[in-house]
């Protein structure tokens, strides 16, 4: 039985020049799980998009051929006739929230189908233990966090019992915990009642295990295959994958249990070779003087809900310190703190030796730089030229500084984009140019990998490692495990507003099972953390 | 998850009135949000009261019992601010108010407060005066006037905070349902403006610019309007993914009949209504128009509703506080449309003490019950964001 069906597919917007999907000819069973693969902005959305039929009833557009789904033809339903058929959850949950509670939110798809009140009543219930959401059955939307958000709208889409569920990206906003639970009731749908579910991912790490198919999506051309037969040939894998293939396993291992069974040999030679140097070493201070960046005591929250309880912290310069915790524990705060943004309702936050929230202007910026969670966030200008120029107008540097910053960052950005025309990486990279055009000797960054694909995100890693280098302080809030084992030198772990682990990057991610890279789980007990380090290991001897 | 049950059409609805007995009998003083639409006739009932009167001391009084209630049912959420804000408006037109009269209008009355210079006017601007003499009837006048403006403001910024408008939603019926969503999401439009202005704000602070609040609110229009409507588009699209909309199995001509009923039916209520207040209107304009429009209305949304797709996921029930609610305001707008001007209006010339009757004095402060006998709110789940 078919779920969903492409025949010869073109879609073209209008005014671009060239198609965003070109004779797509697709064929997705029931019951399956399929993974979307492939660069930002290469036609996943628009893909994701035709199966119930947002492309072209609500995107308009030139499509030709066509998609059924579950025997219904997108030309002529519209995605409100398919919406008993399909689920959608789109990348950024708030925007598309109707309702103002969690409950009445995952009810409204049911409204609109009309399911008889008793039996959605259970559904809710069902849907609210399955995502773990009944604490917060009766909260305003406004108030939760990120990854609570991500999960109310996937069951928002589950109440309604589509045959096919749609996700774009469902856990870039999740810690790990979340992102396996979400994941984990994903597979359950799937085998337990036959759901089909197309995801799409960057994170394949996350991911690539579960997939029964795995759809490359290049270009506007798509090809689809196995996982590991998929995954062999791939530009960009998980670290397991990589690992995979500089050991040469086969087959390819796609989980860290397959690569355990197989590393017994690897272990063993690696077990004989020196340990890796723990983490980058801080560099030599080139400022004396205090920790350039020191929270001491500091309380911060909402009426009557503490979100940090009197948190000490401290990085010098050289140092990355990466914040982790689940969704909720209080990372956002913590950096709008240490940015100036909102004064800490107790304690001090220090930067350089001064107060953030008192600085305003030049000083500011030329001390602290937030890339907040959504670079759009910062980003009002018109174009990309206006926005470089107004940068180097606030940070009075010569014309050109942030122009060269991005040109690095990520090369080939037409001047006269639009912010919002950009990728994500594209955006992320325009936000830390115009960030860093001032030269803040302390960086912040909010979850910078979140709808990152692998290149934009080598290309991050490969900065914070110059920017460390050069003696800079860097603090990022983040829920990417790989992320941390690149470029981390300390890790710190905040739960419910504590920092209930403070150490060395190594020592934290490895002791913990939810935080340890995908590296560090398969080569357990020994130290290494990435596949860079175990190529290197290996290289010496060779 | 269980298995996906599917409901056989034929099977008989659930039994409703045993849930509601129960409800009634154990669930009165079970925690739950009252029916918004109690609140709402509560709060207009008031409101009609407020509009009715120029006597500081009732009026005084209708304040104290929206706060009264207020702070007894407000949930803890975004919207339950919405009386705070009204009464910082109020206060602001009360002022407003008041510096008009005392300055503009025709002075009232002899008991001289002070004088202010005045403002020489040409010959044919006679009956416009700036300044002169500023009697202590002016100014009670112009304050009694601000007040009641401010307590009507009061009555809607309590009837928002007690009950969220999307609340009110679920109660209109399956007719109007895709008018009320268009409402609805344009009123909560303005919040997420002013939470996005505030976050561009915060943006801009970053990026260095230094700037005062009202410049820096102009500079943020821009990005935020842009926001603003990238977000109701993704909105829409998210809709529509989940079914808003769907018109089932209903023929264009059967749903334009009862777009037809319904739209006729609501223009005779209007034409009724204003038969009804305008003393030189017609006799026949008044009342029978008014009866007939609300059945032509009432017979069309019944129609449509009955096709209707849509189901209430846990509707509110309409329980004895309700009708206690929705009652004391009915009575107390019927009390004040029926009591003598002179009870109502503060006396001006000559200055007198306040002296309302008693009747609706004591309407109103019978209207401070629900914050007593309404459920009390359920305790929302832990907020461990």
């Amino acid at each position: 039985m078919t779920a969903v069906r492409f025949e010869r597919v073109t879609v073209a917007y209008e005014g671009a020049d060239r198609p965003a999907l070109r004779d797509v000819d697709l064929v997705i069973p029931e019951g399956e799980l399929v993974l979307v693969v492939g660069e930002t902005g290469c036609g996943k959305s628009t893909l994701l998009r035709c199966i119930n039929g947002l492309v072209p009833h609500f995107t308009g557009g030139a499509m030709a051929g066509r998609v059924v789904v579950a025997g219904r033809d997108t030309r002529t339903h519209p995605p409100r006739e398919l919406a008993d058929v399909v689920g959608m959850v789109g990348q950024d949950p708030i925007a598309g929230f109707v309702a103002e509670l969690v409950e009445d939110e995952l009810a409204y798809g049911m409204e609109c189908l009309g399911v008889p009140a008793d039996t959605m009543r259970r559904r809710v219930e069902e849907t609210l233990d399955l995502l773990g959401l009944a604490d917060l059955r009766a909260r305003p939307l406004a108030t939760l966090s990120g990854g609570q958000r991500q999960r109310v709208a996937i069951g928002a889409a589950l109440t309604s019992h589509p045959r096919i569920l749609v996700l774009d990206e469902p856990t870039s906003a999740l810690d790990p915990g979340a992102a396996e639970e979400v994941l984990a009731a994903l597979q359950r749908l799937v085998h337990d009642l036959g759901m089909t579910v197309v995801l799409a991912e960057h994170r394949l790490e996350r991911v690539v295990q579960y997939a029964d198919q795995v759809l490359v999506v290049a270009d506007g051309r798509v090809s689809v295959g196995e996982p590991a037969a998929m995954m062999a040939g791939a530009p960009v894998a998980p670290p397991v994958v990589e690992l995979g293939r500089l050991a040469g396993w086969v087959p390819l291992p796609l989980s860290v249990r397959d690569a355990r069974r197989a590393a017994g040999g690897l272990r063993a030679r690696l077990r004989a070779l020196p340990p890796p140097p723990e983490g980058p070493s801080p560099v030599p201070a080139l400022v004396s003087g205090p920790a350039a960046v020191s929270a001491r005591n500091v309380t911060m929250g909402y009426p009557g809900v503490p979100v940090l309880r009197r948190v000490d912290l401290a990085a010098g310069p050289g140092e990355v310190l990466a914040l982790m915790g689940r969704n909720g524990a209080g990372k956002s705060t913590l950096l709008t703190a240490l940015a100036g943004v909102r004064a800490p309702a107790a304690g001090t936050v220090r930067i350089g030796g001064q107060d953030p929230h008192a600085l305003a202007g030049r000083p500011l910026i030329g001390a602290v730089g937030l890339v907040p969670q959504e670079p759009t966030d910062l980003l009002y200008a018109t174009s990309v030229a206006r926005e470089l120029s107004d940068a180097e107008g606030t940070a009075g540097t010569p014309a050109g500084t942030a122009g060269r910053l991005l040109e690095a960052l990520a090369p080939g950005i037409e001047p006269s984009l639009h912010p919002r025309d950009l990728s994500e990486g594209q955006r992320l990279a325009l936000a830390l140019a115009v960030v860093l055009a001032a030269a803040p000797p302390v960086l912040l960054l909010d979850e910078p990998t979140r709808g990152l694909d692998y290149g934009a995100k080598r290309r991050l890693i490969d900065l914070l490692r110059q920017l460390q280098a050069a003696g800079h302080t860097i603090v990022l809030a983040t829920h990417d495990v790989e992320l941390v084992a690149e470029v981390a030198t300390r890790v710190a772990v905040l739960a419910d507003g504590d920092v209930v682990a403070d150490g060395p990057a190594g020592e934290v991610v490895r002791s913990s099972p939810l935080f340890a890279p995908q590296v560090a789980k398969i080569l357990a007990p020994g130290p290494w953390l990435t596949v860079g380090q175990v190529q290197r290991a290996l290289a010496v001897p060779g | 998850m269980a298995l996906p049950t599917t409901a056989s059409p034929g099977a008989p609805a659930p039994a409703r009135s045993v849930v509601g007995g129960t409800a009634l009998r154990v669930g009165v003083r079970l925690p739950r949000a009252l029916h918004p639409l109690a609140w709402w006739a509560w709060a207009l009932g008031l409101m009609v009261a407020a509009s009715r009167t120029t006597d500081p001391l009732l009026l005084a009084t209708i304040l104290a019992v929206l706060a009264v209630v207020v702070a007894a049912r407000r949930p803890d959420a975004p919207w339950g601010g919405a009386f705070a804000a009204a009464l910082r408006l109020g206060a602001a037109v009360i002022v407003v108010r008041t510096l008009l009269q005392v300055l503009l209008a025709p002075t009232i009355g002899l008991a001289v407060a002070f004088r202010l210079p005045e403002v020489a006017l040409p010959d044919w601007m006679a009956g416009v005066r700036v300044g002169g003499l500023v009697t202590w009837e002016s100014v009670l006048v112009g304050f009694s006037e601000g007040l009641r403006l401010a307590v009507m403001i009061a009555c809607a910024g309590a009837a928002n905070a007690l009950s969220a408008p999307s609340r009110l939603l679920r109660s209109v019926p399956a007719a109007l349902y895709e008018l009320g969503v268009a409402v609805v999401v344009a009123l909560t439009f303005a919040p997420h403006l002013l939470s996005d202005a505030r976050r561009v704000r915060a943006a801009r602070r970053l990026r260095g610019h230094q700037e005062g609040r009202l410049r820096g609110f102009a500079r943020a229009a821009g990005p935020v309007l842009d926001g603003g409507l990238e977000r109701s588009i993704q909105l829409a699209a998210a809709m529509d993914s989940r079914g808003y909309g769907r018109t089932g199995s209903i023929t264009t001509t059967q749903r334009r009949t009862q777009a037809g009923l319904v739209l006729a039916g609501f223009a005779g209520i209007l034409v009724g209504l204003y038969g009804l207040f305008d003393a030189s209107a017609p006799r026949w304009l008044g009342w029978p128009l008014l009866g007939a429009g609300a059945l032509v209305a009432l017979l069309g949304l019944r129609a449509a509703g009955r096709r209707s797709l849509r189901s209430a996921y846990r509707p509110d029930p309409w329980l004895a506080p309700e009708w206690a609610t929705a009652g004391t305001g009915l009575l107390v707008a019927a009390v004040f449309a029926s009591a003598a001007w002179s009870t109502l209006a503060v006396a001006v010339t000559p200055l007198q003490w306040p002296s309302p009757g008693t009747l609706p004095l004591a309407a109103v402060l019978l209207a401070a019950g629900p914050a007593l006998w309404t459920p009390p709110l359920p305790t929302p789940g832990r907020w461990s964001a």
